[in-house]
């Protein structure tokens, strides 16, 4: 479904990675492998369109994600190192528009299961300043509870700030979604569980 | 897709409303702009009647250049910016919807104030609703052409500046349009022309904006 062709990314003089290649098919779990500074959020962000390789392409089902652009956008999700939050909006709001500019609107009832799946019950109105790390992180993950009719999800560290609980619950949603036939890209650095069901794996240590 | 600018435009004045202090800010600093001059320049009524439209004019474009700046900061600093970007609905439809909700929390205060403003100057009644319509029909594209270069702008260093030194210039059109407005009113002469102009060019600004606006912010996020 996903094709990368000898994805490359430079930054200034320096080479983060060349000749990064892949195909991610549908129920595969990728993990994107790299110390600091290996260039894994940029290659995240080329596969999601947000930055350019300097050379090599995206393919989402044969077409160039280029060209896709909408197209493609309304079938992925990404969540970034960002949480995307409004710190004047509850975690409600915030996951309501945050449904809405992603395409796949939510109703009201489907928002608030979301935000209790996630353990936000307590504080879903409390505006999102006074939320605490671990609670903004998963008021920001609450969002693929809601987005599991989308074929893709790319994650960037989907895993930090969270507490056991939270990390054990995303890691069954995500196992959950990709039985259900999803595909997930993802970078960590902690030793989940998840690790063990990983089917393909991209080392950027080992291709620079 | 209308629903989704609506809701863009809604979550924007909900925290607008939330951040109040922000709005009043640029409203404190059109007035005090404004009450400088007939200050400093003393009791001259005729000098007074003659500099008032542009005066006002400029203070209002200044005001609403201040406020220009936040209309991205925020959602680029919180990554909410990142996923309008990747957004299943056309960035340019989201970006309509910004700048329609910038327009409604900076600039409509400053049409609405104008007038007691214009007091100052002493320019006549009608003028007054010259001056206030002349800002209706011209400040939309002040917001639409500003939006252009804060999204040129955004996440550099000093970018404050910058945007002041990109946008200025290419208010200056709707500043002579709008000052020459009021100016023809106080004298007695058709404003029509000028506000026609006036709204031509907002209506130009709004078929055309959007996209170097989306544009715009694509540069800034490679």
């Amino acid at each position: 479904m996903l094709d990368a062709i000898n994805l490359a990314c430079t930054r200034g003089d320096r080479t983060l990675f060349r000749d990064v290649s892949f195909t991610l098919e549908s129920r595969g779990l990728l993990h994107v492998a790299g110390a600091n500074g290996s260039g894994k959020t940029s290659l995240l962000r080329i596969l999601c369109g947000l930055g350019e390789a300097d050379a090599g392409d995206v393919r989402w089902r044969g077409e160039a994600i280029r060209t896709l652009r909408e197209a493609y956008w309304r079938e992925m999700v990404y969540l970034g190192h960002a949480n995307a939050l409004k710190d004047d909006l509850s975690a409600t709001e915030n996951l309501h528009i945050a449904c809405v500019i992603a395409g796949r609107p939510a109703a009201r009832d489907a928002v608030s299961a979301a935000l209790t799946a996630f353990g936000l019950v307590a504080c879903a109105h409390l505006p999102a300043r006074a939320l605490s790390q671990g609670q903004k992180r998963r008021s920001a993950l609450a969002r693929l509870a809601l987005s599991t009719q989308a074929p893709l999800w790319i994650l960037d560290e989907p895993f930090s700030a969270l507490d056991v609980d939270a990390v054990s619950y995303l890691e069954k949603l995500i196992l959950a979604y990709v039985a259900g036939g999803g595909s997930v890209i993802f970078t960590t650095h902690q030793d989940a569980a998840i690790n063990t069901r990983i089917t393909q794996r991209v080392d950027l240590d080992a291709v620079c | 897709m209308l629903s989704v600018m609506r809701s863009v435009i809604a979550r924007d004045l909900t925290l607008a409303w939330r951040r109040r202090t922000d709005v009043f800010t640029s409203v404190i600093f059109f007035v005090i702009v404004a009450s400088l001059f007939p200050l400093g320049i003393g009791p001259e009524p005729k000098l007074l009647l003659a500099i008032g439209p542009g005066v006002v004019w400029v203070a209002a474009l200044l005001a609403s250049m201040l406020a220009l700046s936040r209309l991205f900061a925020s959602d680029y600093a919180d990554g909410t910016l990142e996923q309008m970007l990747l957004s299943a609905t056309p960035l340019s439809v989201i970006v309509i919807g910004k700048v329609i909700a910038h327009w409604i929390a900076a600039n409509l205060p400053l049409v609405l104030i104008a007038p007691l403003l214009g007091l100052q100057f002493g320019l006549p009644a009608d003028a007054l609703g010259v001056l206030a319509l002349a800002l209706a029909l011209g400040t939309p594209s002040l917001s639409l052409i500003g939006a252009i270069g804060a999204a040129l702008t955004l996440g550099l260093r000093g970018g404050g500046v910058l945007l002041a030194l990109l946008v200025l210039p290419l208010y200056a059109p709707v500043l002579i349009l709008g000052s020459l407005a009021v100016e023809a009113t106080a004298a007695g002469l058709a404003a029509q022309p000028y506000l026609l102009l006036l709204a031509a060019l907002s209506f130009a600004a709004l078929s055309l904006a959007p996209w170097a606006i989306a544009a715009a912010l694509r540069i800034s996020y490679e």
